[in-house]
C-alpha cells in the first residue's frame, strides 16, 4: 500500500469532515462511523472522491464498513481494485 | 397576540421609571401595533403593547378588577372566556370590558392560583395582586406564547421577548455557552435555559410565584401517557368520530375574535384538515395562505392548489426566493433572538407577512398535530430501531430504515450497511428514555465541530445527561413510542417550533397565529390512547387520516408525510451572496466574536462553496454558525443589519 495513496485520502477525510489540515487529527485506522466523522448521508461525498479521484467504482455490494470505514480499509479496497482491473 | 412588560420590585415602595418601561414596550411594537398601555404603583410597573383582537374598543390593557387591587399584563387568547365570563357574572363579578384578559382577573380571584387550570387557550402574563403583595406568571400548556424574565438590580424584569429587557437597558446581551451547548444538540436552548446569559424562560404548562424577592416556579400541567397496557382502545371508527368532534370543537372556539380568521395551508394532512373543518363554519370568506419554492424537492404548491380548488377557499400564494430568504434572515435572527440550524423560519416570517398585507390578523395553523397524533418520522424511525434492537443481529429487521426517508435523495443512494451503523446508535439500551432522539442529537452536535476552544472550554456538563436528569420518573413505565412523542413535546415542539418558527415569525409581521391540536382536550384525547391508533405499522397519523379521509382529497391522505424544509446553505452562497454573509462569515468577524474556529468555517465555507449536494451536516452547520454570528452582531454589537 503506497504511502500516498493513504495521504490523499487522509487529507480528503481532513479537508472536508474534520475541517483542518492537522494530520494529527485523523489515525489511519479511526472508525469513520465510530468517530462521528461521517454520518450516513456523508458516505455519498466520500465513494464520489473514491470515483472521480481515485478512479475506482464502487458497486453497491462493496458500500460496507468493511471497505470504507477507515484510511487504511479505503486504500486497502482501492489497492485491491485496481490490481483486479 | 400582544407584547407584556414589566418589573417587579424588591422594595415595595419603589415607583417605577415610566421612560424605562415605554422603552421596554415599544421595542415589542411588533407584536402589538394598536396601542400601548401602563400601570405603575409602588413596587410594580406593567406595560402591553396591545394587537386587538377582541372587544376592539375596551380591551387596553392592562386591565384590573372591580376595586383595582388585582391588575393583569396579558399576552394571549383564552378560548372558553365566553363561558368563564358566564360562570363568573352568575357569582356576582362585575366586568367593565367585554375581553377575555378581564376573565382572568376575576377567575384569579375566584379560585386562587387553581385559575390557570380552567383556561383552555394560549397565554403568557403577569398578575399583580395588591392585597397580598405578589405577582404570578403563567404561560399556556403547551408554550406557544413566550414568557422571559431576568433579576434584575432591584428586582426582576419581565417581558414577551428579550429585546424588551435590553431595551430598558435591563440586561446586558451576552452568550449563554451552555445555551448554545443545547440548540447545537436539541435545536433551541431548553426553558427555562435561554441563549443569553442571565435570562430564563418559564417554562411551558408552569406557573410561577413571585413574592418579595422569592421567585418559586411549580407546573400546572404536562404532557401524561398512560403506563404501558393502561391505553385506552376502542371501535375504530368510533375514535374516529370522537377525534373529528373534539378537533372539530378546538376549531370552532378558535373562530372567536372580532376581526377576520385565515389558515395557513401547506398542503399536508394537518392544515388540509383544519381548512375543511374551518370551511364548515367559514363557508364563504375563508382566505387560505401557502408558500412555494422554486427547488421541486421541496415545494407542495401543487397539493395546496388541490386542496385549496378542493374546499373552495380564497387562496392567498408567495412564491419564496433563495434571494428572499438571504434578505430576510438578519430579520428573522432579530426576531428569533437565537441562532437557527435551519433556515426554515425565514419563509415563515414571508408568509406572515402575506398575511398582514392580506388584512388578516388571524391565522389557524396545523402546528401540534404531528407531536399529538404521531406524524413524525422520528416516531417511525425509533419504532424500527425498537423493533431491531429485540433482535440485534437481525439482517432484515434495520432495512425498515430505508422506508423512513424517501423524500431525502441522499439516502435512498445509500448502503443499507450504512444506515445500520448510523441507525444503531444506543441499540444496545432502549429503554433509554432518550433513545429515539440519539441520532437526530448526535447528528445535530456536529455542529460543535466549529466550536472555538475558547467556547468549548466555557460550556459545563453535557446538556443530554442533564435532560435525562429532568425526566419524569415514570416515563419508564411508558410505551416507547409515547416516550418519544414526549421528549419531542418537551424538547423541539416548545422551544424551536413554536418559538422560532411559530410565535416569533408570526409576531413579526403582528399576526396572531392559533393551534387547533394543542388544545389541551384534544392532547389528552390523544395521549390515552394506544400508540397503534396514531401509528399503524409505519402509517403516520393513521387515525386522523381515517377520520378526515371523506372530507379530503385522496391525493392528501395518500401522501407520505413531507416534512417542511427550506433551502439552507444555497441561499447565501455564489456571486448573488449578500454582504453580511461575507462579512460575518469572514475570518476577521469570526475571530472577533469568538465562538468559532475560523480556519475550520473557512473550510466550510470553501467546501459548500463547491459541493454539487450539500451535506445535511454541512448545511446545518452553515445556517447554524451564520445565525450566531448574526445574532452577535444584532444583540451584542447592536447593529441592524438589512
Amino acid at each position: 500500500m503506497t504511502d500516498a495513496l493513504r495521504d490523499k485520502i487522509r487529507g480528503f477525510i481532513l479537508e472536508n469532515y474534520l475541517f483542518t489540515a492537522d494530520t494529527k487529527a485523523l489515525g489511519m485506522d479511526d472508525s469513520l462511523l465510530g468517530r462521528g466523522i461521517v454520518d450516513s448521508t456523508g458516505m455519498l461525498e466520500i465513494i464520489f472522491f473514491i470515483e472521480e479521484q481515485l478512479g475506482v467504482k464502487v458497486k453497491d455490494e462493496e458500500m460496507i464498513p468493511d471497505n470504507l470505514d477507515s484510511v487504511n480499509r479505503i486504500a486497502t479496497f482501492v489497492e485491491a481494485r485496481r490490481k483486479a482491473a | 397576540m400582544c407584547g407584556i412588560t414589566g418589573i417587579h420590585y424588591s422594595d415595595a415602595a419603589r415607583m417605577g421609571d415610566r421612560g424605562q418601561l415605554e422603552r421596554m414596550t415599544h421595542a415589542l411594537d411588533h407584536r402589538g401595533p394598536d396601542g400601548v398601555g401602563f400601570h405603575i404603583e409602588p413596587g410594580v410597573a406593567l406595560g402591553h403593547a396591545r394587537l386587538s383582537i377582541i372587544d376592539l374598543g375596551g380591551g387596553a390593557q392592562p386591565i384590573h378588577n372591580e376595586d383595582q387591587t388585582v391588575w393583569i399584563t396579558y399576552n394571549g387568547e383564552v378560548f372558553n372566556y365566553i363561558e368563564l365570563r358566564r360562570m363568573l357574572v352568575e357569582r356576582g363579578h362585575r366586568f367593565y370590558t367585554e375581553s377575555d384578559t378581564e376573565v382572568i382577573v376575576h377567575l384569579y380571584e375566584e379560585l386562587g392560583d387553581r385559575f390557570v387550570e380552567e383556561l383552555n387557550g394560549q397565554f403568557a402574563f403577569a398578575l399583580w395582586d395588591r392585597r397580598r403583595r405578589r405577582m404570578v406568571f403563567a404561560r399556556d400548556r403547551a408554550g406557544i406564547l413566550p414568557l422571559y424574565y431576568a433579576r434584575v438590580p432591584g428586582g426582576i424584569a419581565f417581558g414577551s421577548e428579550v429585546k424588551a429587557l435590553i431595551a430598558g437597558g435591563l440586561v446586558k446581551p451576552e452568550l449563554d455557552p451552555d445555551g448554545l451547548d443545547e440548540l447545537m444538540t436539541f435545536w433551541a436552548p431548553l426553558a427555562p435555559r435561554t441563549i443569553f446569559r442571565g435570562v430564563e424562560q418559564l417554562p411551558p404548562g408552569h406557573m410561577a410565584v413571585l413574592e418579595g424577592d422569592r421567585f418559586e416556579s411549580r407546573p400546572y400541567w404536562q404532557w401524561h401517557f398512560p403506563e404501558s397496557g393502561a391505553h385506552r382502545r376502542g371501535v375504530v371508527t368510533d375514535l374516529q368520530d370522537e377525534l373529528r368532534g373534539v378537533l372539530a370543537d378546538a376549531t370552532q372556539i378558535r373562530l372567536r375574535a372580532d376581526v377576520p380568521v385565515g389558515a395557513y395551508l401547506s398542503g399536508g394532512l394537518d392544515s388540509s384538515s383544519l381548512v375543511a373543518l374551518l370551511k364548515e363554519r367559514v363557508p364563504d370568506t375563508l382566505q387560505t395562505f401557502s408558500i412555494g419554492f422554486d427547488d421541486p424537492r421541496l415545494d407542495e404548491s401543487e397539493h395546496q392548489r388541490a386542496v385549496s380548488k378542493f374546499l373552495d377557499t380564497n387562496h392567498n400564494h408567495v412564491q419564496c426566493t433563495l434571494s428572499d430568504i438571504a434578505q430576510v434572515f438578519p430579520r428573522t435572527i432579530r426576531h428569533s433572538e437565537m441562532p437557527v440550524l435551519r433556515t426554515a423560519p425565514a419563509p415563515m416570517q414571508v408568509l406572515s407577512r402575506l398575511v398582514r398585507q392580506s388584512n388578516v390578523k388571524v391565522v389557524l395553523t396545523g402546528e401540534g398535530a404531528d407531536e399529538v397524533l404521531g406524524g413524525y418520522d422520528i416516531f417511525k424511525e425509533s419504532k424500527v430501531r425498537q423493533f431491531w434492537a429485540r433482535f440485534p443481529e437481525s439482517k432484515w429487521r434495520p432495512a425498515l430504515l430505508k422506508r423512513l426517508y424517501p423524500y431525502l435523495d441522499l439516502t435512498s443512494a445509500q448502503s443499507a450497511a450504512y444506515l445500520q451503523e448510523f441507525f444503531g446508535i444506543g441499540l444496545a439500551n432502549p429503554d433509554d428514555p432518550c433513545f429515539s432522539h440519539l441520532p437526530r442529537w448526535a447528528t445535530t452536535a456536529q455542529c460543535k465541530l466549529f466550536w472555538s476552544d475558547d467556547l468549548r472550554a466555557r460550556t459545563s456538563g453535557n446538556p443530554i445527561e442533564r435532560l435525562r436528569a429532568a425526566l419524569p420518573a415514570e416515563m419508564s413505565r411508558w410505551h416507547p413510542f409515547n416516550r418519544s412523542e414526549y421528549v419531542e413535546a418537551r424538547t423541539l415542539l416548545p422551544s424551536y417550533l413554536l418559538a422560532s418558527q411559530g410565535d416569533r415569525m408570526l409576531m413579526a409581521s403582528s399576526v396572531e397565529g392559533r393551534f387547533p391540536f394543542l388544545d389541551h382536550r384534544l392532547i389528552g384525547f390523544a395521549n390515552a390512547l394506544h400508540p397503534s391508533y396514531k401509528m399503524h405499522v409505519l402509517r403516520e397519523k393513521n387515525l386522523l387520516k381515517e377520520a378526515m379521509r371523506s372530507r379530503l382529497p385522496a391525493s392528501i391522505t395518500a401522501r407520505h408525510k413531507q416534512p417542511y424544509r427550506a433551502p439552507d446553505a444555497a441561499a447565501f452562497l455564489g456571486p448573488h451572496a449578500p454582504e453580511y454573509v461575507n462579512e460575518l462569515m469572514g475570518r476577521a468577524a469570526i475571530a472577533r466574536y469568538g465562538y468559532f474556529d475560523p480556519d475550520k468555517v473557512g473550510r466550510l465555507v470553501a467546501k459548500l462553496g463547491r459541493a454539487k449536494v450539500p451535506a445535511a451536516r454541512d448545511n446545518m452547520a452553515f445556517v447554524g454558525i451564520l445565525s450566531t454570528q448574526l445574532w452577535h452582531a444584532q444583540f451584542v454589537d447592536g447593529q441592524t443589519i438589512n
